[in-house]
């Protein structure tokens, strides 16, 4: 057991830590004002160009092909320096590099990683949440294509993504699980029409509504096989659970720095139950820092697709939803005075957390049946 | 960085588990079982973990990640054995370059932050021996001297079974004031401030770790008996209202087992005041999770979990004073502040 950097591993952070310097764009740790997703993307290709970014990836798609724990790193530097998260798409491409062919692989992981291209993820539907293979979303079979009819709620990001990962019904007379299949579409195309929603916090440019009639999508953008979509979805969600995967200590840990700033700057004017509030905030994000190192060690030994994820994913909104907590005691009556208070809007981006990526209840469902191995009723 | 246990960490892990599973107490009946308790012991004590904080080559023995392995190990199963008593005793004794004949303790102020300090021959306070038994006489107490602190010994009474503690696993003895405390005569080097953060962290890496064991024990304990007992004609551990329950103490056992594995690692390889706070970090953080774990299982026993025969009280007990130890998760929030706060300001 070695918490301590390998020389490559400290010389990575050596060149991260100069580079940050130079480089940090100031961006807001989390997504709070509607320049957020836009100023992403730019520090996105920012950090893949100077060579920070798919640390773990293939070479050959962009990456550095280096051990998982490289982006602790990483994110550590990140917080360190106050710059935004790395971008958070890693279940993605585990996604595609599990489940798609060699061609899908050479076609779409480069774009993906290099931030050229901008993905979405098309899931939910306003009647298929939880029960996500209920979904009605179908994709019926027309010459080389796929035609694409339904509705996708919740899509992050959807109205500025080039492709969306979609999952669609392409076999309706089987058991739910098993007709469905996934697909690579492209989003610039006449028959997709968006319907953004706005968020808690105001946020208009995140939570996407998509409207498919009539989409066509090619049907070697198929990723998987015809009727394995829900097990691709599966290694997806697994990912999309995972802290380590979507890089989003950091996240916190620039939250706590800024809110300690507060505190500590002027520590008289504030009460000690706000002080101690920001120091379980510390304390929980440190928790997070550790258990991604220790999960990115643990794939030393190759990456599990297993519900491992479901543990890391309580764990991490949890640590969102107390910093979100703190962020709101910090702010104390201006929160309740001032509708653009960033402390408010942290908080109330801080909810949604234990609801992305599939609900706190779910999670427990998979840990207390898969894990704990529990009975089902 | 490379968090996996070695295959020599992994092995003291597996048979540690196996020792303490084997020979701690499986019912709360076995707590009264004495001939167990000394085989316990005897085995603890062959394995030569008490002495794994001991003098080895300009270094202890094992580094606190090992001492942390058995920590875990021993709370998972209860075990009714000194531990983290006598391996404080001996990092403390081998920092000040004396020679611990493992016989020894340290005594604690009655809120058992604190290490006792006493000014002069005499104690004036009560104090109190944390984690001994029948053949640990003594408790080290610091007498300051200087910036730094000598090491004495204080007489620590025996008899029969010295409980009545709210831990049924080990005890905490009262040493009244006006004990008098013997200076250790071949004490080569005065403690300094930086000798006792470092000994304090790995006070917060063992009971940490201790929490963690209690968490894993008593969250098996507590799945094993939802998969068995029946209501409505079904086990309760099939109704989501129990499940999600054990799941968030399943979580809590995880998140604590990261952050508790650091605070071992960090005993011997950060700066003393940065192991320190990598402690006080894990124990703020195993001191919630195991408070709201035991609870839990108290809970989902139902009312069996509120009688003296179960043994989810027993871990509940074992975590309060794990928790105490060394200070509590609120006195931990308050010291990281100020520190952090220091910190801030420019000030170390």
């Amino acid at each position: 057991m070695d918490f301590r950097d390998s020389p490559a591993e400290a010389d990575l952070r050596r060149r991260l830590r100069v580079w940050l310097a130079e480089h940090n764009p100031g961006l807001p740790a989390s997504s709070t004002d509607d320049q957020y997703w836009a100023r992403q993307a730019e520090w996105h290709t920012a950090l893949y160009d100077a060579g920070f970014f798919g640390l773990s990836w293939p070479a050959r798609f962009g990456g550095h092909a280096l051990p998982a724990v490289f982006d602790v790193i990483l994110d550590e530097e990140i917080a360190a320096a106050g710059a935004p998260p790395r971008p958070s798409l890693g279940y993605l491409v585990q996604g595609i590099s599990a489940h798609g062919s060699e061609a899908i692989k050479d076609r779409f992981l480069r774009g993906l990683i290099s931030g050229r291209d901008r993905w979405c993820q098309g899931f939910s539907e306003p009647d298929a949440g939880s029960d996500l293979a209920s979904l009605r979303t179908t994709a019926v079979r027309d010459g080389d294509d796929y035609l694409i009819n339904g509705h996708k709620i919740w899509t992050s990001y959807s109205d500025v993504a080039d492709w969306c990962f979609l999952l669609a019904r392409t076999e309706p007379d089987v058991p739910k699980h098993k007709g469905l299949s996934a697909f690579a579409i492209p989003m610039h195309q006449p028959g997709i029409v968006q319907r953004p929603l706005r968020m808690i916090n105001g946020i208009t440019t995140e939570f996407g509504q998509v409207l498919f009639d009539d989409a066509r999508v090619p049907a070697e953008n198929m990723i998987g096989g015809p009727g394995e979509g829900w097990r691709v979805a599966m290694t997806i969600v697994s990912h999309e659970r995972e802290p380590g995967e979507l890089g989003y200590v950091a996240r916190y840990a620039k939250t706590v720095t800024e809110l300690e700033h507060v505190v500590r700057g002027d520590p008289d004017t504030f009460r000690p139950d706000q002080h101690e509030l920001v120091s379980w905030a510390h304390v929980q994000t440190e928790m997070l820092r550790l258990h991604v190192c220790r999960r990115l060690s643990d794939r030393l030994d190759g990456v599990d697709h297993g519900p491992g994820g479901s543990i890391d994913k309580l764990l991490m909104t949890w640590v969102e939803q107390t910093v979100g907590e703190a962020a709101l005691a910090v702010s104390g009556s201006k929160a309740a005075l001032d509708s653009n208070d960033a402390a408010l809007k942290v908080y109330l981006y801080s909810r949604a957390q234990s609801v992305m990526g599939g609900t706190s209840q779910i999670q427990k469902n998979i840990i207390a049946t898969r894990i704990l191995g529990l009975p089902t009723s | 960085m490379d968090t996996r246990d070695t295959p020599e960490q992994a092995e003291l892990r597996r048979s540690a588990r196996q020792l303490a599973g084997d020979l701690g107490p499986s019912t709360v009946a076995d707590l009264d079982d004495l001939a167990r308790r000394r085989r316990l012991g005897a085995a603890v004590r062959e394995a030569g973990w008490l002495d794994l904080r001991g003098e080895g080559d300009d270094a202890p023995l094992a580094s606190g990640v090992e001492a942390a392995i058995v920590a875990d190990a021993l709370g998972g199963a209860a075990a009714d054995v000194p531990f983290a008593g006598p391996v404080l005793a001996a990092d403390l004794a081998r920092r000040a370059g004396v020679t611990d004949t493992g016989g020894a303790v340290v005594a604690f102020t009655s809120t058992l932050i604190d290490p006792a300090i006493v000014s002069d021959a005499v104690t004036c306070a009560p104090i109190y021996a944390v984690d001994s038994d029948d053949a640990i006489n003594a408790a080290y107490v610091l007498i300051p001297e200087g910036s730094g602190y000598r090491l004495a010994a204080v007489r620590v009474d025996g008899g029969p079974d010295p409980t009545g503690g709210t831990d049924l696993t080990r005890t905490v003895r009262a040493i009244p004031a006006g004990s008098s405390a013997q200076r250790i005569a071949d004490q080569r080097v005065v403690l300094t401030g930086d000798d006792l953060a470092a000994w304090t962290a790995l006070g917060f890496a063992l009971t940490s770790a201790d929490l963690v064991g209690v968490m894993r024990g008593v969250v098996d304990l507590t799945v094993a008996y939802a998969a068995q007992r029946r209501q409505f004609g079904v086990p309760v551990g099939s109704f989501q209202a129990v499940q999600h329950l054990l799941a968030d103490a399943q979580c809590l056992m995880e998140g604590s087992l990261s952050v508790a594995l650091h605070a071992s690692w960090a005993v011997d390889n950060l700066a003393p005041n940065d192991a320190r706070s990598a402690g006080r970090v894990a124990k703020t953080y195993c001191a919630r999770a195991a408070r709201t774990v035991c609870e839990t299982a108290v809970q989902v026993h139902g009312g069996i979990g509120n009688t003296w025969e179960c043994m989810a009280h027993v871990y509940l007990r074992r975590a309060l004073l794990s928790s105490q130890w060394f200070g509590d998760d609120r006195v931990q929030l308050r010291a990281l502040g100020h520190e952090r706060l220091r910190a801030a300001h420019g000030l170390s």
